[in-house]
């Protein structure tokens, strides 16, 4: 309970913070989006009244208000770039970010914990290559993993499509194949943090008393490593999880560009290019909701994991 | 201090600096992994800023007739889709990736290190206010706020570079100020402040240096992200833009030749990713370099003791043991050890059995040529001081040795069967059924993730295969079998919401479950309150008599062994130097050790009379002396103790001493029980 309490009050104050911080961001530029929509021919006039108009003649503060008032009824404005409101591009996007960051992080959790367990497990040889591996998994950029994918199963061996995104509703099969070199360029490198959370955690856990104990009663080994141990060893992996969630949604950003994916992350990329203020606060206030919202399932799935933490 | 404050003392503790890193350098020059980083590191840097003396071409010069050209004698690393030399953009390209990371950290170390330390050194509402902040600078999209940054800033990676410097803050604060509240709290920071040094000169001279080994840590793994951050946004079309040069933008220039020359991809790509890893590897080098500084032990060590100690070293172990079991190893010296022949109709016959831990990567003999006997129904008694290997005996019985220990010779015969060298499913067959296990702190016994019912129905399904159902039941039963009031209530807990006696309980009902024929209680009242202690031991005593178990009590109390043990078996030093039938062993112990063990017993002694405390030490493991391992602590000792090890040998009246002059042993008493 007391977790949740802290989860709504960093949440309130996250918001409001990526919120404002962009806001006043936006404030310091150079010029301002009258100036963007109008170009350099516009007249004086032409520019006060659509100052006016926009708002943007108003103190700061007050702006910030308005913009907040419009967000929370689900006005985000208009992106500049596209004459489209903001709230319905971002709609559009989410599908594919969604399916892109939930298959990479599942792909990691299974992958990094899978391999986190057999390298505490087995140690030696077999823990020095996972080692090595992971560590080479956390160097490679992902935007230079995914290419060096594309190079190798798009166009020496034309597996999986180079780019592009299908919709899950068009076609499941062809939303997998356009999915899974995007998933494994991002899992890669998530599976590698997770692995060598997991590896400590679970050697950490597995050189506690009741460890012991339970094989003195005989337990299979199977069942201590992977019922016990891990059940314990899951509650700080389950932390890193959700930090790894929002890394991914980082690397989602490079990922949809190398992959030409129609997400928030591309969208992100190409709103920055134009200029396009809206459209990329929309998109920083959706990122933060989201943020949010595994925030919320990571405190949950804690208090399921850490009987301790629910008092 | 100002020298006007004390000129005429010498330095006190606290005015000394604060204990350097002893050798954190060298320690981490042993590392090859780390040295071949530095010197990595340093080659990329040099070779960066020399790009315009090295650099074989004008990075910018195009020469169309030779594009996208494979490695070659002229152009080691190719040339691009313009025909420009790969390695001389390389050399140049790498400069916006430099000052970025200079950038970022510059802004990381100057807001981090003063927050971290003073949260650390505050705490407080202060502390937790940063704190707060801290979690929700932490759940930022590091890129979404660099893309906003960069489209506000007109593309300025400057802006970018602070903007990631400050996006770091949460990793650095939380490492220094766990580290600033540890320190502050030492006895050498304590000592210091009694003299008066302000808060600030405390900081300064008592807890800043010892930060530097951190800060250096977190500092080049987060230059390792800032590299990722830099050339991803460079990729992206941010930063540096063509035909200029950047280690980003030239791994997206490749990407648009993807499909016809895929090699333009590896020269940048792999430059990256190697200086990615070299500052990970010199951050992992550097951590494990100052932990193993700090401890004074080798830090990667007890992390493969560790990993050792798993699961499937079970069958490695004792099957090695059986091969070099004759083999001498250090610190120990062969003893003239006459085989005995298992006592007959033993539930347990331990004979001559070795143990070996590594220590200090050898492998140490801690205990050695112990014999044991324990008849059905019969309770035996492990006495000695701390580290004189009890626990390690009583574990070795089960094969559970932690640490990475083996069995190096000996036999554990139960039942008539050799329990050493068994495979890992024989061995799992007799635990729990065949030898219960209670153990010393009785809340880290259980597993904090599950209720204390479903780790007793756990156990009972393994043993009676039967329904969970009945399980559950059965559960309920054991806790009512130990004097639990309302075991459904506690049934339902977690280990963390019940007390240490309670637990202990549990613990025992968690051992009879399987019913077992022995139960080993390693010190099992010693971490309970003492008003729990008798209750604990009672019930243990009542369970014993009704199931008819016998018991292996591993105690330093001899009140404890007076009143429960049949037999007792004293050990010192990694051996066995007496075992007799209880009441001889007070009335007329036959081993210096036992007599003084005694002595300094407080319920035994007369009342005011000295109390004794055997005088030196035990010798730890590795460093026993040649002969008698008593020598030096003993009132009796002869030349001939030195220089020869002793055996345990059988008296003729059935009992058995490690000692040459067992018959004056009893002498040395001064008062009589």
């Amino acid at each position: 309970m007391r977790r949740i309490v802290r989860w709504s009050v960093t949440s309130t104050v996250l918001t409001f913070a990526v919120s404002a911080l962009t806001f006043v961001l936006v404030s310091l530029t150079p010029g301002d989006a009258a100036r963007a929509v109008l170009g350099r021919d516009a007249t004086p006039e032409q520019y006060r009244q659509l100052r006016a108009q926009l708002g943007l003649d108003e103190p700061l503060a007050v702006q910030y208000w308005h913009w907040l008032v419009r967000a929370v009824h689900g006005d985000l404005g208009t992106a500049l770039s596209t004459g489209q409101p903001v709230l319905r591009t971002l709609e559009q996007r989410l599908g594919p970010s969604l399916s892109l960051i939930t298959g990479a992080l599942v792909v990691s959790a299974l992958l990094g914990v899978g391999l986190g367990v057999l390298s505490a497990v087995r140690g030696g040889a077999v823990g020095r290559a996972l080692d090595l591996l992971s560590m080479l998994g956390l160097a490679l950029p992902s935007f230079w993993l995914g290419l060096v994918l594309v190079a190798a199963f798009a166009v020496a061996l034309p597996i999986f499509p180079a780019s592009g995104y299908v919709p899950l509703t068009d076609s499941p099969w062809e939303w997998l194949r356009s999915l899974a070199l995007p998933v494994l360029t991002l899992g890669i490198g998530g599976s590698a943090t997770i692995a060598k959370q997991t590896r400590d955690a679970m050697l950490d856990e597995m050189g506690r008393d009741y460890i012991v104990l339970l094989r003195a009663r005989g337990l299979p080994e199977r069942s201590i490593v992977l019922r016990h141990a891990l059940k314990n060893a899951a509650v700080p992996v389950v932390t890193v999880l959700g930090l790894l969630f929002v890394g991914l949604l980082s690397g989602s950003v490079l990922a949809e560009t190398v992959y030409v994916v129609p997400g928030l992350g591309s969208t992100a990329v190409t709103a920055t290019q134009a200029h396009d203020i809206p459209l990329i606060q929309g998109v920083a206030l959706c990122f933060t909701v989201i943020v949010i919202t595994v925030n919320l399932l990571v405190e949950l799935l804690y208090g399921r994991l850490d009987p301790r933490s629910r008092g | 201090m100002t020298p006007s404050a004390s000129p005429a003392t010498a330095p006190t503790a606290a005015e000394r600096p604060a204990p350097s890193v002893p050798g954190v350098g060298r320690r981490l020059l042993r590392r090859p992994a780390a040295v071949t980083a530095i010197v990595f590191l340093a080659a990329v840097i040099a070779a960066v800023l020399l790009a315009p003396v090295i650099a074989p071409y004008d990075p910018l010069a195009q020469d169309l007739q030779n594009i996208l050209a494979p490695p070659s004698a002229a152009h080691p690393l190719g040339t691009d889709t313009l025909g420009r030399d790969v390695l001389s953009r390389l050399l140049f390209g790498g400069r916006s990736t430099l000052t970025g990371a200079a950038e970022a950290l510059v802004v990381l170390l100057l807001i981090g290190v003063p927050v971290g330390v003073s949260c650390g050194y505050f705490k407080g509402a202060y502390d937790a206010a940063v704190m707060r902040v801290v979690d929700v600078l932490q759940s930022i999209p590091v890129i979404i706020l660099l893309l906003v940054v960069l489209s506000v800033f007109a593309d300025s990676e400057s802006a970018a570079m602070i903007t990631l410097g400050l996006l770091g803050l949460p990793g650095l604060i939380r490492v220094l100020r766990g580290n600033t509240m540890v320190l502050r709290d030492t006895l050498y920071v304590r000592a210091a402040r009694s003299t008066g040094l302000t808060e600030l000169q405390l900081v300064r001279r008592h807890v800043l240096p010892r930060l530097v080994g951190p800060v250096i840590v977190q500092s080049s793994l987060f230059a390792s992200s800032v590299v990722l951050a830099e050339t991803g946004l460079g990729y992206l079309g941010f930063g540096v833009q063509p035909p200029a040069p950047s280690w980003g933008n030239m791994v997206g220039e490749a990407a648009g030749v993807i499909d016809r020359q895929a090699w333009l991809l590896v020269p940048s790509g792999a430059l990256i990713a190697l200086l990615v890893l070299a500052l990970g590897v010199l951050g992992d080098g550097l951590r494990d370099a100052s932990a193993e500084a700090w401890s004074g032990l080798p830090a990667a060590r007890p992390a493969r003791r560790r990993r050792s100690a798993g699961p499937g070293r079970e069958k490695a172990g004792p099957a090695e043991t059986r091969r070099d079991g004759s083999e001498r190893r250090s610190g120990e010296t062969s003893a003239p050890s006459e085989r005995r022949a298992p006592a007959d109709g033993a539930l347990l016959s331990v004979r001559n059995l070795t143990v070996a831990v590594p220590l200090g990567g050898e492998l140490t003999t801690v205990v050695r040529d112990i014999d044991l006997d324990v008849l059905p129904g019969q309770t035996v008694g492990l006495v000695g001081e701390s580290g004189c290997g009890k626990t390690v005996t009583a574990m070795a019985v089960l094969g559970l040795l932690r640490g990475g220990g083996r069995i190096t010779a000996g036999q554990v015969l139960f039942e008539g069967r050799d329990l050493v060298g068994l495979s890992g499913r024989e061995l799992r067959a007799v635990r729990g059924t065949g030898i219960g296990l209670i153990a010393q702190d009785p809340i880290g016994s259980l597993d904090p993730g599950f209720t204390i019912g479903s780790q007793l129905a756990e156990v009972v399904r393994l043993y009676e295969r039967c329904s969970r159902g009945r399980a559950k039941a059965r559960a309920v039963e054991l806790l009512s079998l130990v004097r639990i009031p309302e075991p459904a209530a506690v049934a339902a807990r977690y280990p963390h919401q019940v007390s240490g006696g309670m637990a202990q309980r549990v613990g025992i009902a968690l051992a009879l479950a399987g019913s077992p024929r022995l139960l080993i209680a390693d010190e099992p009242t010693t971490a309970l309150d003492v008003t729990v202690q008798a209750e604990i031991l009672d019930l243990l005593l009542s369970l014993r008599d009704e199931k008819g178990m016998a018991l292996i009590l591993v105690t330093h109390d001899w009140g404890v062994l007076a009143d429960v043990c049949d037999e007792a078996v004293v050990m010192y030093a990694g051996e066995v130097v007496e075992r007799s039938p209880v009441d001889e062993v007070f009335r007329m112990p036959v081993h210096p050790y036992t007599t003084a063990l005694l002595e300094s017993n407080p319920a035994s002694t007369v009342r005011g009379s000295r109390l004794d405390a055997i005088g030196g030490t035990v010798p730890p493991p590795g460093a026993w002396p040649d002969g008698c391992h008593f020598q030096d602590r003993c009132g009796l000792v002869q030349d001939v103790c030195r220089t020869s090890p002793v055996a345990l040998r059988p008296l003729p009246d059935g009992r058995s001493s490690r000692c040459l002059r067992h018959d004056d042993a009893a002498r040395l008493r001064k008062v009589s029980p």
